[in-house]
């Protein structure tokens, strides 16, 4: 971890062809949208850097996201694990256990102080003091305010960190926060989804890694390349939108032929995520194009939004739970007001005779 | 986000509340009030009161030909932005997915861009009609608050919701969440005021039908 080669050396010696460093960089320029020129720069910016040391905590999640980053297409994790990064710390893809564990990531804190990077996926417990998740005999807030302390940066990953999650929906029993809710004198970069798409998390690593920089961010701290547009806007099935043919069902005709799943609960016009584009596995595919309306779950509380399959247009909960209350209310406010307006006249009436 | 959350949340259901209840409020209480009898005697060519409200209510849909020249552009400016409005809200398949969760009721939908087309043409119309308001010192002098409020909640669903479909100036979401909460502002002014013609314009206009009839006008 505390190499002194630079990645451009530690490449070379592994037989890395140069053709193949430079393929990857300018991938990472394009999925980023940097400019081409841009492809260079990572390419140089990452052939001088040290292997960067990272630590990866892992609070009330999933395993979703590491599931996730696994199956990275290009860099593979096997590729940022050996040769870019040096990933000191985590539980499901380190070797060691126990006390061993807890001595690497303090060994790497110390070692690395001010330059390491930590990323964290899953949400922290705040609630009876945070002991619905302890790990090594600490809550989560201990241990993530003890290694952020001397972290040049904090990469929240999943929604559960970057949001709250899962955890912290309704109605969120051990008062789960995200990690922006700690950390606040970091810079800290949001990859939200439930999972992130793999390569939103490497490639925003390998930014890092190049330009020594945060990439330019949205209000919600993600990184604009990868959570710039709404999925509804590169969806390939807008123009059925537009044109007004929408699958009523799972099983109709419209969802047979294509057509837009607006009807069945796809949140995709308020959802900022690059599925549309990137799509997963390897460009293969993302749940719209397999048939199912888009959840929302890069943006926050998405598990709260009213309902998957509730149309996003519909009224949130139940409108009229008050109608039939409103309806008797108003019948005998009207009422009274009649008989009063009766009764006054009757009473001129009289004084008038 | 949050903003849409708590328009499509709490604010709609507000809204729907107090537009329920002032509507009950409104009929019941007009309809509770004494009726003077008209103890005259009608005119011998007195129709009866059904028959006069309706010929009232037809006979109003097309200015007289004493008025036509200065009314006409009027009428058909009124005309346009009512079935614009209509079309609109009832057409865009958004809308149907609303009421279709509100009531379970639904029906075909037009196309986006048709609706599109329709909402320019009924904001056009809107503008022209507060144009004409404000360019006539009669009409002027005689506008209200309820006149110049009436018009503003009518205007803002309708330019949000085109703001909104074409993404200007802000996110999608917040533009949404704009484009509910003005629905909202109009359901809870709507009964106060002179947009409770929605409900109550046929009513009226049978009323006078049937006063003018006893009168002894030939409608
Ligand atoms: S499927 Fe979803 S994202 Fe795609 S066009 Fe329809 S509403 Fe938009």
């Amino acid at each position: 971890m505390n190499d002194k080669k630079t990645l451009g050396e530690m490449l070379t010696e592994r037989g890395v062809s140069r053709r193949t460093f430079l393929k990857y960089a300018s991938y990472t320029a394009s999925i980023m949208a940097l400019p081409p020129t841009a492809a260079t720069a990572i390419a140089q910016g990452i052939a001088n850097a040290r292997r960067q040391s990272v630590i990866w905590l892992s609070f009330q999640e999933c395993t979703g996201c590491t599931e996730s980053i696994t199956r990275a297409h290009t860099p593979s994790i096997e590729d940022l694990i050996f040769d870019f990064i040096s990933l000191d710390y985590h539980h499901t893809l380190q070797n060691a256990s126990g006390h061993a564990a807890e001595e690497a990531r303090m060994q790497a804190m110390q070692e690395n102080a001010g330059e390491y990077i930590v990323v964290v996926d899953g949400s922290v417990p705040l609630k009876d003091d945070g002991i619905y998740s302890t790990i090594a005999g600490i809550t989560n807030l201990q241990m993530l305010e003890e290694t952020v302390k001397d972290a040049f940066a904090v990469i929240s990953v999943g929604s559960c960190a970057t949001f709250g999650g899962i955890p912290g929906a309704n109605p969120n029993p051990t008062g789960a926060v995200p990690i922006t809710d700690i950390v606040t004198d970091k810079p800290v970069i949001n990859i939200s989804g439930c999972p992130p798409i793999p390569e939103a998390m490497t490639g925003t690593i390998s930014y890092l890694l190049s330009f020594g920089s945060i990439p330019e961010l949205d209000h919600l701290n993600r990184p604009k390349a990868f959570f710039g547009e709404a999925i509804h806007d590169r969806c390939y099935r807008r123009p059925f939108y537009e044109r007004g043919m929408f699958a009523k069902s799972f099983d109709d005709e419209g969802a047979r032929q294509g057509w837009c799943l607006f009807e069945v609960g796809c949140k995709g016009p308020v959802t900022y995520n690059a599925c549309a584009t990137l799509k997963w596995n390897g460009g293969t595919s993302f749940p719209i194009q397999s048939g199912h309306g888009c959840l929302g779950c890069s943006e926050p509380g998405f598990w709260d939004l009213g309902g998957f399959y509730k149309p996003l247009s519909t009224a949130k909960g139940d409108p009229l739970k008050w109608a039939g209350g409103a309806a008797v209310a108003g019948a005998a406010v009207g009422a009274a007001s009649a008989i009063m307006a009766r009764n006054k006249r009757n009473k001129i009436l009289k004084e008038g005779k | 986000m949050e903003l849409l959350e708590f328009a499509r949340g709490p604010a709609l259901t507000f809204a729907i509340t107090v537009f329920i209840a002032g509507v009950v409020f409104r009929i019941v209480s007009l309809f509770l009030l004494w009726r003077t009898k008209d103890s005259s005697a009608g005119s011998s060519r007195e129709r009866s009161a059904f028959s006069a409200a309706i010929r009232e209510i037809i006979r109003r849909l097309w200015p007289q030909s004493a008025y036509k020249q200065r009314t006409l552009f009027m009428l058909i400016n009124g005309y346009v932005f009512h079935f614009g409005l209509a079309i609109i809200v009832f057409f865009l398949l958004p809308h149907i997915v609303f009421f279709k969760d509100l009531v379970g009721l639904s029906w075909p939908s037009l196309p986006n861009n048709v609706i599109y087309a329709i909402s320019i043409i009924t904001i056009v119309s809107l503008i022209a009609a507060l144009v004409m308001r404000l360019s006539n010192p009669a009409q002027r002098i005689i506008s209200t608050f309820d006149d110049w409020f009436s018009w503003l909640v009518t205007f803002l669903p309708v330019i949000t919701g085109v703001i909104a479909t074409s993404h200007l100036g802000a996110r999608y979401e917040t533009l949404l969440g704009l484009h509910i909460l003005s629905v909202a502002l109009l359901l809870i002014y709507l009964p106060f005021g002179k947009l409770m013609h929605w409900f109550l314009v046929f009513v009226t206009r049978s009323q006078t039908g049937a006063h003018l009839s006893h009168r002894g006008a030939q409608l």
